[in-house]
C-alpha cells in the first residue's frame, strides 16, 4: 500500500513536470499555430544552464532562478531569429526547421559542455525525506516539484484568464490581423508568449537535472511525452494539457510499478518479465490511440475559431 | 518550346547516370567507400519516395514512417535466425506483414486528420518499437546479428557489393516508377483530389477513406521492402532502425527534396545523407552547420531542391 501511494505520488510528480512542458507548447501551438519540436532543446538548456550557475555561484536557488532566465532569453532570440518567419507556413515545415533547431542546440551543448551529462547537486535541505501523509516518507525534493508546478499551473491560469495581457494573448489566438489593427504589438506579443513558453520548458528540465543527470538528447525523448500529453487533452486546451499530463504521468509511472506483476497473475513469470517492460513503455501509447480513435480531437478540444 | 530540357530534368538524368556508372569507378579504383554510402543511401531514398506517396501527394503526413523500415527488416532478420534465409520466402513475407501493419495502423489513424494524424502514426511507430525491444528472443535493444544475407538460389548474390548496389537501385528505380504511374492513374487523382478537397470527393460518390487507407498501405509495403535491404546491408536489426527519430529523417528528406514531387525524396535523401557524409569530415560538431542549413531551406528555398530546380527551370 505504501509502494502504491509513493508511485502514485511519483506519478503525479512526473505528469506535473509534464504539464510545465506540455503548457508551453499547447500555448505555442495553440496561439501561433507553431509545431516546435526544439520545445524539448528548450528544457536540455534550462538544466545545463541551472547546472552551471549552481555550480558557478555555489547556490541551488541563485542558479535555477539564472538558469531560468537565460532559457528566457534563448527562447526569445531563437524566436525574433528564426521561427517567427515560420508562422502561418505549413506544419511540415516547422517540423524541418525546428528538427535542425534540435541538432542544432545538441550539438551546441556536446561543444560547450562536453559529451558527458552534468550533475545538479541538491541542496541539504531538499535532499532528505519528509512525511507527506502520517506514516509515508517521501522524498522532500520531488515533493517539492509537486508544489512548484502547482504554484506555476496556478499562475499561468490567473495570467491567461484573468489579467490584460492573457486577454490580449487569446485574443491573438482567435484572430491576429484585429488584434494588430487595434493597436496591439502582436509580434512583441507573440515573442513574450514564446519566451513564456521556452522559460516553462526550461523549469521542467531544471527541476528534472537533479532526478536525472543534464544530458544531451534529455530533450527528445520527454518531448515525445508532452506531445502525446497535448494531443490527449486537445490541442491549444492548457485544462486538457494539465488533465492529460496526470493521466499519462500516472498510467506510466504507475504501469512501470506495477504491470508486470500484474501480468504475473495470468501469464508464465518468463512470459510476464518480457512483455511487463514492454507492455508499460507501450501503455500512454495504447492510451493515445484509443483517445484519437475515440475522439479524434483530444479529450478537451479548443474551442472552434 | 522544349519541354525535356529543363534544369531539373538535366539534372535527374545526371543523377541517374551517376548512380549506374558509381559501381565502374569502385571497379576502377578498388575504393569500396562510396559504394557503401551509396547503396545506404538508395535503401533510404526508397523509404522516402515511399513516404512521399502519402505524404506529398494524399496529404497523410506519416511520423511513424521508419516503423515498415523496422517490420520488413525484422520480418528478414527473425526468418534468417530461424534458419529460413530463401529471399523467394523472406521478402514477399516482410512486404506483406508490413502491408498488414499498415492496413491496422491507416485504419485507425486515417479516422483523425493534421496534426492528430502525426501524432498518431508516431504513437503507432512508438507501440511498434517497444516490441522491438521487448523481443529478448531476437536481441531486444542490442539487437540481432543476420548471419547470411536473403538466398535467391544462386541467381543473385546478395553477398557480392556490387549486385547488392544494382539490386537496391533497380528497386529504387521500380519504387519511382511504381509512384510515377499510381499518381497518374485514376487512384492517384482520387488521391490527390481527396487531398485538396474530401468532402468533394466524398460528395461525387468516392469513398475516400478507402482510397486513402490503399495508398497509406502501399507506402507501408514499399517501406517494409526498403526494410528488408536495410537488414541486408547492415547484416542487422536493431529496434534503432524504428526510433522515431528515424522517421523524423525521412519527412526530412522528403521535404527537403521537394514534397510530391516524383524524384525529390531521391534527391532529398542523396542532399540530406552527403551532407552529413561530408560535414562530418569538416568538423566534429558538424550538426552545428547541419542544422541551421535545414532551417535555411524551409525559410529560402519553399518546394525544397526540387523546388529550386523548378524555379531556375522557369528562369
Amino acid at each position: 500500500m505504501l509502494l502504491f501511494i509513493e508511485q502514485c505520488l511519483n506519478g503525479l510528480q512526473f505528469g506535473l513536470l509534464l504539464f510545465l512542458l506540455a503548457a508551453g507548447l499547447t500555448l505555442v501551438f495553440g496561439i501561433m499555430d507553431l509545431v516546435n519540436l526544439a520545445h524539448g532543446s528548450l528544457y536540455m538548456l534550462g538544466a545545463y544552464f541551472a547546472a552551471t550557475f549552481a555550480a558557478l555561484t555555489d547556490s541551488f536557488l541563485l542558479g535555477i532562478l539564472l538558469g531560468l532566465a537565460a532559457t528566457l532569453v534563448v527562447g526569445m532570440t531563437v524566436e525574433v531569429v528564426a521561427l517567427r518567419r515560420l508562422y502561418g507556413r505549413d506544419h511540415l515545415d516547422h517540423v524541418l526547421g525546428t528538427f535542425g533547431l534540435i541538432l542544432f542546440f545538441n550539438e551546441v551543448v556536446r561543444f560547450f559542455w562536453g559529451p558527458a551529462g552534468l550533475n545538479l547537486p541538491l541542496p541539504s535541505w531538499l535532499n532528505r525525506s519528509i512525511e507527506v501523509l502520517p506514516g509515508v516518507p517521501y522524498s522532500a525534493y520531488r515533493f517539492s516539484i509537486i508544489v512548484v508546478a502547482l504554484v506555476v499551473a496556478f499562475l499561468l491560469y490567473v495570467v491567461v484568464m484573468r489579467t490584460r495581457i492573457g486577454m490580449l494573448i487569446r485574443a491573438g489566438a482567435s484572430n491576429r490581423e484585429m488584434v494588430s489593427a487595434l493597436g496591439v504589438n502582436i509580434q512583441l506579443l507573440y515573442t513574450l508568449v514564446f519566451g513564456l513558453g521556452a522559460a516553462l520548458a526550461g523549469l521542467a528540465g531544471i527541476m528534472q537535472a537533479p532526478i536525472l543527470t543534464a544530458q544531451i538528447g534529455m530533450g527528445e525523448n520527454i518531448l515525445i511525452l508532452a506531445f502525446v500529453v497535448i494531443i490527449i487533452g486537445g490541442i491549444g486546451s492548457i485544462r486538457g494539457a494539465l488533465v492529460a499530463s496526470m493521466f499519462v504521468g500516472l498510467v506510466d509511472t504507475v504501469g512501470r510499478a506495477f504491470l508486470p506483476d500484474l501480468l504475473k497473475l495470468f501469464l508464465t513469470p518468463a512470459a510476464a518479465s518480457t512483455a511487463g517492460p514492454a507492455l508499460s513503455s507501450m501503455l500512454i501509447y495504447v492510451l493515445m490511440a484509443i483517445v484519437l480513435v475515440v475522439r479524434p480531437e483530444g479529450l478537451f478540444p479548443a474551442a472552434r475559431r | 518550346m522544349n519541354k525535356l530540357l529543363t534544369a531539373r530534368n538535366g539534372f535527374v538524368a545526371v543523377l541517374v547516370a551517376f548512380l549506374l556508372a558509381l559501381p565502374l569507378y569502385t571497379a576502377m579504383t578498388g575504393n569500396s567507400f562510396l559504394l557503401t554510402l551509396f547503396t545506404r543511401i538508395l535503401i533510404l531514398a526508397m523509404a522516402a519516395t515511399s513516404l512521399n506517396l502519402i505524404m506529398g501527394f494524399g496529404g497523410m503526413v506519416s511520423f511513424g514512417h521508419a516503423a515498415y523500415l523496422g517490420v520488413g527488416g525484422y520480418v528478414v532478420g527473425i526468418l534468417a535466425y530461424e534458419g529460413v534465409s530463401s529471399g523467394f520466402l523472406q521478402w514477399p513475407l516482410a512486404i506483406a506483414v508490413s502491408a498488414l501493419f499498415a492496413l491496422v495502423i491507416g485504419a485507425l489513424s486515417l479516422r483523425t486528420r493534421g496534426v492528430y494524424f502525426i501524432m498518431i502514426t508516431l504513437a503507432f511507430a512508438q507501440m511498434i518499437y517497444y516490441v522491438g525491444v521487448s523481443l529478448n528472443r531476437y536481441g531486444a535493444d542490442d539487437g540481432l546479428t543476420i548471419q547470411r544475407r536473403s538466398q535467391f538460389a544462386g541467381l543473385l548474390d546478395l553477398s557480392n557489393r556490387t549486385i547488392f548496389y544494382y539490386v537496391c537501385l533497380a528497386l529504387l528505380f521500380g519504387t519511382i516508377y511504381l509512384v510515377w504511374r499510381l499518381i497518374n492513374s485514376r487512384f492517384g487523382l482520387v488521391i490527390q483530389g481527396a487531398r485538396s478537397n474530401d468532402r468533394r470527393m466524398r460528395s461525387i460518390g468516392f469513398p475516400a477513406f478507402r482510397y486513402r487507407l490503399v495508398c497509406f498501405v502501399i507506402a507501408g509495403a514499399m517501406c517494409g521492402l526498403a526494410g528488408v535491404l536495410l537488414a541486408n546491408f547492415t547484416n542487422f536489426i536493431s529496434p534503432a532502425m524504428m526510433h522515431w527519430t528515424r522517421s523524423g529523417d525521412l519527412i526530412v528528406m522528403v521535404v527537403l527534396g521537394g514534397m510530391g514531387s516524383v524524384f525529390g525524396p531521391a534527391i532529398g535523401a542523396i542532399a540530406l545523407l552527403l551532407l552529413e557524409e561530408s560535414l562530418s569530415r569538416f568538423t566534429e560538431y558538424w550538426q552545428i552547420i547541419l542544422g541551421p542549413l535545414l532551417l535555411a531551406v524551409v525559410l529560402f528555398a519553399r518546394g525544397g531542391i526540387d523546388g529550386v530546380l523548378a524555379r531556375i527551370g522557369r528562369g
